[in-house]
């Protein structure tokens, strides 16, 4: 026996008188780890005095996918060539096999994949997607309204017990991070502040410059960009795993609104959470400042205080809240919105995740702009 | 056939934390058998099937292939173990940013060093065996739940594995495709000599496909040794019986 001897490979004619026939003779050991040769090897001998092809396999004394794929490759060739296989000397199992592969046709799907694009048609494609997103984007607007509106009609199903689960995860928990990117916001600014003011002498005023930024702009932007960050994209994952999971369809053959269920908590927790998360920042902020005054430029602790409270006024916080809440109610929107629009695979979650917090992001910038100058021209 | 034992299991136990899902597992799978595990929702049938491939470490017990103990083996030759174990989840687990093909050639492309083309021509074969020929490049996402299941059947069988584990293969499929199904696992015995772990709870595949059986009873937690799934139907355990007859006998 050849027990442990890797494949052979013969081909000869199956006698003198009979050129039509060729006979291909298989032994040894066909398997894909002894690296079998493919049957393009053979394309050569399949050419004219040919008709037909049969196999002895006598000598064969393991096979597997590499003796199958080997087979089927001769197969497929003949069959464009008008030469006949007989299998039948091909071990039992192999045949069986074999005809199992062959019992279904190949199915006509076509390859979805329609091959790189030019720069050209990218930017079509692209736009394409921003004409067709836009209604897509009013619509969910449209139905966050109208759910709103059926809150406040005290018509609207949640239950209570998620809009505390919500509010806890995103509020309390996100504190510490907030705590940290605010402290060292306010670092910045107060030095930022103290190296110009030092130029003319004022340097009380980084009391002013870190209470005013911190309150009115910087609050608010870091906490809305935090929390796009940590929330949005959770959100964004949360809807996108339960789409895939068809557990909001799940909502919509029950007749329940997937839309007052699910986004509804959430956005009111963002709306009522980032106010506070903004002014939480401000303060934090506030005491960076205080600290590198004391520190650094020798400024006392009361008069910092003092004069903070100077050039703070209410419609600094009005302003500083109104934006949190403006920002929080983007975030939530971008999150619900993309996990709404989710596909269903793993994919499309990563997608929605990502595609959230850059729309987040985008809205937050395109809000602070807007709201900076019309209340720079209200006189606010 | 010469029987010979590929896996052996001895007092396996399983366990979440305090919970015991079952203990007391004994029971031995020969080379070319088709070895069905069967029993009702939540008995830990799958919880067995992760304790034979490597996921979840048994609380107790051990798992021996060919005579060689996988847990307590050295981490290269759990992997060098595991190369030769074939295994169908559930809900097919493709991965979900490959493409048909892609998903069957990364094992063999990974393990075998053979070239792109060659690579091809056996996912090619692969995927019609199952009769998923001319799916190639569609991706798991667009496929039904039954060509999933195919597809992953193709995945499994991508590199010749000795042994097949296959948790619930005909669940959500149609009575043909299932049949065909139960068909192709029967040859793949027959030809290849595989051996295969059938996880599941149709009676139509474990009636037609399985010559050993165990039953695992959710209520004492441990298994039922039941042997060919034909003679337990007849003079089997009563409980098995039960189950075999859905209910009618008991």
């Amino acid at each position: 026996m050849r027990g442990a001897e890797a494949w052979q490979l013969d081909v000869r004619p199956s006698g003198a008188d009979d050129p039509a026939t060729l006979v291909i003779v298989l032994g040894g050991r066909w398997r894909i780890d002894q690296h079998p040769p493919a049957a393009d090897s053979l394309q050569a001998r399949l050419t004219a005095p040919v008709r037909q092809i049969r196999f002895d396999a006598s000598e064969l004394d393991d096979w597997d996918s590499g003796l199958l794929t080997f087979v089927s490759g001769i197969s497929r060739s003949c069959a464009g060539r008008d030469i006949a296989v007989d299998g039948s000397g091909l071990p039992p199992g192999a045949q069986r096999l074999l005809a199992m592969a062959a019992a279904v046709p190949e199915q006509k799907l076509a390859a979805r994949d329609p091959g790189p694009q030019g720069a050209l048609a990218q930017v079509g494609t692209a736009t394409l997607e921003f004409v067709h997103g836009a209604p897509q984007m009013l619509g969910f607007l449209g139905e966050l309204v109208l759910s709103l509106l059926r809150l406040v009609a005290g018509r609207a199903r949640f239950r209570a017990r998620d809009l505390w689960l919500e509010i806890e995860e995103v509020g309390p928990r996100a504190l510490p991070i907030v705590s940290v990117i605010s402290f060292l916001v306010g670092l910045i600014l107060a030095y930022l502040g103290a190296d110009q003011l030092k130029l003319v002498g004022a340097q009380i005023f980084i009391a002013d410059l870190v209470a005013i930024g911190m309150v009115r702009e910087v609050g608010a932007l870091m906490t809305g960009i935090i929390i796009a960050g940590r929330t949005g994209a959770a959100f964004a994952a949360q809807l996108g795993t339960m789409q895939v999971n068809e557990e909001i369809d799940a909502y919509k053959t029950l007749g329940i609104s997937a839309f007052d269920f699910l986004v509804l908590p959430r956005v009111l927790a963002l709306m009522l959470m980032v106010p506070l998360l903004t002014l939480y920042s401000a303060f934090i902020g506030m005491f960076a400042g205080l600290l590198v005054s004391l520190a650094i430029f020798d400024i006392g602790a009361f008069e910092y205080y003092t004069e903070t409270l100077r050039a703070l006024e209410f419609k600094q916080f009005a302003v500083g809240l109104s934006k949190g809440t403006v920002y929080g109610v983007i975030v939530a929107f971008a999150g619900c919105l993309r996990g709404m629009q989710c596909g269903r695979s793993a994919e499309a979650v990563g997608h929605a995740a990502t595609s959230a917090v850059v729309t987040a992001i985008l809205l937050i910038t395109i809000a602070a702009s807007v709201m900076t100058i019309v209340y720079y021209q209200l006189g606010i | 056939m010469k029987e010979t034992a590929h896996i052996e299991v001895r007092n396996l136990a399983m366990a979440y934390g305090d919970f015991i899902v079952q203990r007391g597992l004994d029971f031995t799978v020969n080379k070319g058998d088709i070895f069905v595990v069967m029993g009702g929702n939540g008995c830990g049938k799958t919880t067995l099937m992760r304790a034979l491939v490597g996921l979840q470490r048994p609380a107790a017990g051990s798992v021996l292939y060919s005579g060689e103990d996988f847990w307590n083996a050295e981490a290269e030759a759990q992997q060098r173990l595991k190369r030769r174990l074939g295994i169908l989840f559930q809900g097919g687990a493709l991965w979900s940013s490959l493409t048909l093909a892609e998903n069957v050639a990364l094992p063999i492309a990974e393990y075998t060093g053979l070239t792109p083309a060659r690579v091809d021509e056996i996912v090619a074969f692969k995927l019609a065996l199952v009769g998923l020929a001319g799916c190639e490049n569609l991706y798991p996402a667009e496929l039904s739940g039954g060509m999933k299941k195919r597809a992953g059947l193709a995945r499994a069988m991508a590199l010749d594995p000795d042994i097949l584990v296959i948790d619930e293969p005909s669940s959500g499929l149609d009575p043909l495709t299932a049949r065909r199904l139960d068909e192709l696992i029967m040859e793949l015995r027959d030809s290849l000599g595989t051996t295969i772990v059938v996880v599941t709870h149709e009676l139509a595949s474990i009636l037609s496909i399985g010559n050993n059986s165990i039953y695992l009873d959710s209520e004492s937690r441990t298994m039922i040794a039941t042997g060919h799934p034909q003679d337990a139907l007849k003079n089997g355990h009563p409980k098995v019986r039960h189950f075999l007859t859905r209910g009618g006998s008991t």
